[in-house]
């Protein structure tokens, strides 16, 4: 095999294959990147416009793009994806040959030339088919519902159905759940279905790698498009030339919807970015990171932290409240977590007690509760 | 200021339960090879066995002795209603450990000896006729003073020391007899030929200073004096909890090793329920057979009091800790990061998968292969392996029978059981014997041996007062089963708690 490659489509694709690999693969072969140029008869563009495919598979995630390469001798050959990430990456900006002669790798650009061995490419899994075609949406979209989500995916692997994203599809809404038994975060859009097949499913993706693609397939202009075969547990996601596929978790999700409260005694309306920061200064002398204290008043939120023996910190916000004063108490890591996943400019905070859990909601810019997204915290339990 | 140390606290807890053992010799610790004793009876120290000797060592010493496995849920319920009395009688106490405390009765604030000396027995008398125990009781100017009194008191005695009287009492004792004095700083003392207090308070200070250190020698120095100025306090906030054991034979199966992590963890963790804290940082301790002691800890982000969140996390520390096969001779698990808010969840935590289950554990442990522990959570039901015989009674549990109520295991082998059917009320009561399966006998809650009603109110302070600093009470392992072995651990830098236990 013999080709030649532009260096920056090289390395951003060999970087976004490597990063779903695993850091200490259990054979070695799973740490590679195989790059493959079709065979020669089946190419079906003229020589000077072809494709380099490179990919990577661990059996849990797959990951695959196209880099356009000029073929002089097509083949296929796995490198360490590691190392060839690291390479690429440091490589001056002029075209990159790339030579397979037998057990080593050649790559040679600009008057740096590195020789790497090769593992042997038969014994490489064959990357999954992608499933059906299931809809497509717009990429800063799935991007932004993706993320607002992950945040309250738990990352404990002893409880796997805690760790996964849900993804329910019914008609043309989808609903991503994730919870980690703290907070739970809802986010609702709007898709367009290719067909009615996958109405009514619910899947639980892995919730890192579903972040972690919908962060690479989704630029803004771009559309990803869902593949789905529940029955072989397999989520497909393409967009930006990228294909990548991950197996889905088999585990029950906990019913999340009876845990959604139906009515507030109380609710407040806050600048995000005056009470992220009032938070983040109060928690600094909050005892071991736990709990960031709240007391709202009909005039005024107060927030302190700390005490006698540690040190102790307040502040007050002015805010729009309504309803029954009362004081609750959180971890100020997960309130964070809530406010910067409403993304926007206000947030609306609900409650019932301070034994309760609160809810938050973006704000639109004319006061109004935004629907699509909720975030859902349990108060950390005052002592006493 | 008074110091109220327990007689021989463990043994006569046991005792009081199982009166067939009043006035006979017992060793409470682990039996097997590497157990050390954890209390001895009076009867026992006759023949000179002590705490913290080996347990085959004082069994040597004293061949007659009954062994019996801790029981420390019944140690902390007689505790629990001991300084429960106690803080009746003097709110401000400093409790030190399990079985002593520190206590500055109000009304005794420069009261004559006497007066000191009949309301301290009128103390002493209380606890022996409601609680059905023996504390001595040791009064003076300072801690110091009070310790020592206390000790010299033993057994059964009551000691007030006046300031008149300090200056003689002190002389002659011992420099060991100083809390503080281990034999590191004995040793250095013996050699400029300083074995007794007298002479210790004689030194030139900066001879002292010179030989044990400035800040530690002065403050030696003056307690020799008798000047003690410590306050009695309530013990600072708990800063962690822990637990561990070592295994008669070292553990190689990786599976066992998990499930020793888990077992330490709950026992760790009814420490920490029983504090009333949460924990986010646990740490897992492995000693291998080598001696080579590894920690791994792992920091979540929110406090967490649930069992079974704590109990992964031991289980994927310990696995990551030592490389498969490695032979280990001891686990333990700490949790620290200690909150009294704990974050709440939304529900509760979906079962986990566990550990790879190993096949002895499917079947029910069998006493020859099973190295590991089992988890013997204390108050939930005990795993009915046991219940069916799978797994065989063992000498020190307690047991339940339809017909002759609550009794302890006496003895048992060549599948035959005797279990002494007694209580703390019943006076000493007859013996049978059953076969090892004998349906009829079934695991019972150790606590029902005291034969009390719940203690009422103030419980959670009591809860809080028990457990003090890590390394200041024993270490509950996991509730010995046959083959597992309790380790003492000795408090650092206070050889006086061995002693006296």
């Amino acid at each position: 095999m013999k080709i030649r490659v532009e260096r920056d489509g090289l390395a951003d694709a060999v970087a976004w294959v490597a990063r779903s690999l695993p850091s200490r693969p259990p054979v070695p072969v799973l740490g590679g990147v195989l790059l493959d140029t079709g065979s020669e008869s089946t190419s079906e563009h003229d020589d000077g416009d072809q494709t380099l495919t490179v990919s990577g598979f661990d059996y849990e995630v797959s990951a695959q793009v196209g880099v356009p390469a000029t073929v002089v001798t097509p083949g296929r050959a796995l490198v360490s994806g590691r190392l060839l990430a690291d390479i690429t990456k440091s490589l001056p900006n002029q075209p990159v040959d790339i030579t397979i002669d037998g057990a080593r790798a050649t790559i040679t650009c600009g008057n740096s030339r590195f020789s790497l061995p090769t593992m042997p490419a038969e014994d490489y899994p064959q990357l999954p088919s992608m499933p059906e075609l299931a809809g497509a949406v717009a990429g800063d979209v799935f991007s932004e519902a993706v993320a607002q989500v992950a945040v309250a995916a738990g990352k404990d692997d002893t409880l796997p159905m805690l760790t996964g994203t849900r993804v329910e599809i019914e008609g043309d809404r989808i609903t991503l759940v994730a919870t980690d038994r703290f907070r739970l975060a809802v986010r609702e859009f709007a898709w367009e279905p290719t067909s009615e097949a996958s109405s009514g499913t619910a899947v639980l993706v892995p919730a890192r790698t579903l972040a972690e693609a919908a962060k690479t397939l989704g630029g803004s202009g771009s559309r990803v498009e869902l593949s789905l075969a529940s029955g072989d547990g397999l989520l497909g996601l393409a967009g930006n030339g990228r294909r990548t596929t991950s197996r889905l978790l088999d585990a029950e999700f906990p019913k999340y919807r009876q845990l959604l409260p139906s009515e507030h005694t109380a609710s407040a309306v806050l600048g995000v970015a005056p009470l992220v920061d009032a938070i983040k200064r109060v928690s600094l002398v909050a005892e071991r990171g736990a709990q960031v204290r709240l007391e709202f008043t009909e005039s005024s939120l107060r927030l302190s932290a700390g005490g006698d023996d540690e040190g102790s910190a307040e502040e007050e916000l002015p805010l729009d409240f309504q309803g029954e004063p009362l004081t609750i108490a959180f971890n100020p890591g997960y309130l964070l977590d809530g406010l910067s996943a409403v993304r926007t400019e206000r947030a609306h905070l609900s409650f019932t007690a301070s034994s309760r859990p609160a809810l938050i909601k973006p704000v639109g810019e004319e006061g109004q509760v935004l629907p699509g997204y909720l975030y859902l915290l349990m108060p950390v339990r005052l002592p006493g | 200021m008074a110091h109220l140390d327990m007689d021989a606290f463990f043994s006569s807890v046991e005792q009081l339960t199982r009166p067939t053992l009043r006035e006979s010799p017992v060793l409470v610790g682990g039996a097997g090879p590497r157990g050390t004793v954890a209390g001895a009876s009076y009867e026992a120290r006759a023949y000179g066995a002590r705490s913290a000797m080996s347990m085959a060592h004082a069994r040597r010493l004293c061949p007659v002795a009954t062994v019996i496995p801790p029981r420390f849920t019944v140690y902390q319920a007689v505790s629990a209603r001991v300084f429960d009395l106690v803080r009746r009688f003097s709110p401000v106490a400093e409790q030190v450990s399990l079985d002593e405390a520190f206590i500055e009765p109000g009304s005794l604030a420069g009261a004559q000896a006497d007066e000191v000396r009949r309301v301290l027995a009128e103390l002493r008398a209380r606890i022996h006729s409601e609680v059905g125990m023996v504390a001595s009781i040791g009064a003076g100017s300072g801690k110091s003073v009070a310790k020592i009194a206390s000790d010299l008191a033993k057994p059964d005695g009551l000691l007030v020391v006046t300031p008149e009287e300090q200056r003689a009492v002190l002389r002659d004792l011992p420099v060991r007899a100083l809390w503080g004095i281990g034999p590191v700083s004995e040793g250095k003392l013996r050699r400029i030929g300083v074995q007794t207090l007298g002479e210790f308070a004689d030194l030139d200070p900066a001879t002292v200073t010179a030989l044990l250190g400035t800040a530690v020698g002065r403050e030696l120095h003056d307690l020799a004096h008798g000047r003690d100025p410590r306050p009695v306090a309530e013990r600072a906030e708990v800063k962690q909890v822990s637990a561990e054991t070592t295994f008669d034979t070292d553990l190689v199966d990786g599976g066992a090793l998990e499930s020793a992590a888990v077992s330490m963890t709950s026992a760790a963790h009814q420490r920490l329920v029983r504090s009333h804290r949460a924990a986010r940082t646990v740490t897992v301790k492995v000693r291998s057979a080598d001696f080579a002691t590894v920690s791994r800890s792992e920091t979540v982000r929110a406090a967490t009091s649930d069992l079974s969140s704590l109990s992964a996390m031991a289980r994927r520390l310990v696995s990551s800790a030592v490389p498969p096969g490695t032979p280990v001779r001891l686990v333990g698990v700490s949790l620290a990061g200690l909150t009294t808010a704990e974050q709440e969840s939304l529900f509760p935590a979906p079962p986990t998968a566990g550990p790879e289950p190993h096949p002895d554990e499917e079947t029910g442990p069998d006493e020859a292969t099973d190295a590991g522990p089992t988890p013997r959570p204390d108050t939930a039901p005990l795993p009915g392996g046991r219940d069916r015989g799978g797994r065989g009674w063992a000498a020190g549990d307690d047991v339940r029978h339809p017909e002759h109520g609550h009794g302890w295991v006496q003895g048992a082998g060549v599948g035959r059981v005797t279990v002494r059917f007694e209580t703390r009320t019943t006076g000493p009561g007859p013996a049978r014997t059953f076969a090892m399966d004998d349906p009829a006998l079934r695991v019972a809650d150790p606590l029902a041996s005291l034969d009390w009603l719940p203690v009422v109110g103030r419980r959670n302070d009591l809860a809080r007062a028990r457990t003090v600093e890590d390394g200041r009470t024993p270490h509950p392992g996991p509730a010995a089963g046959s083959t597992t072995v309790m380790e003492w651990v000795a408090p650092v830098g206070q050889e006086h708690d061995a002693v006296s236990s």
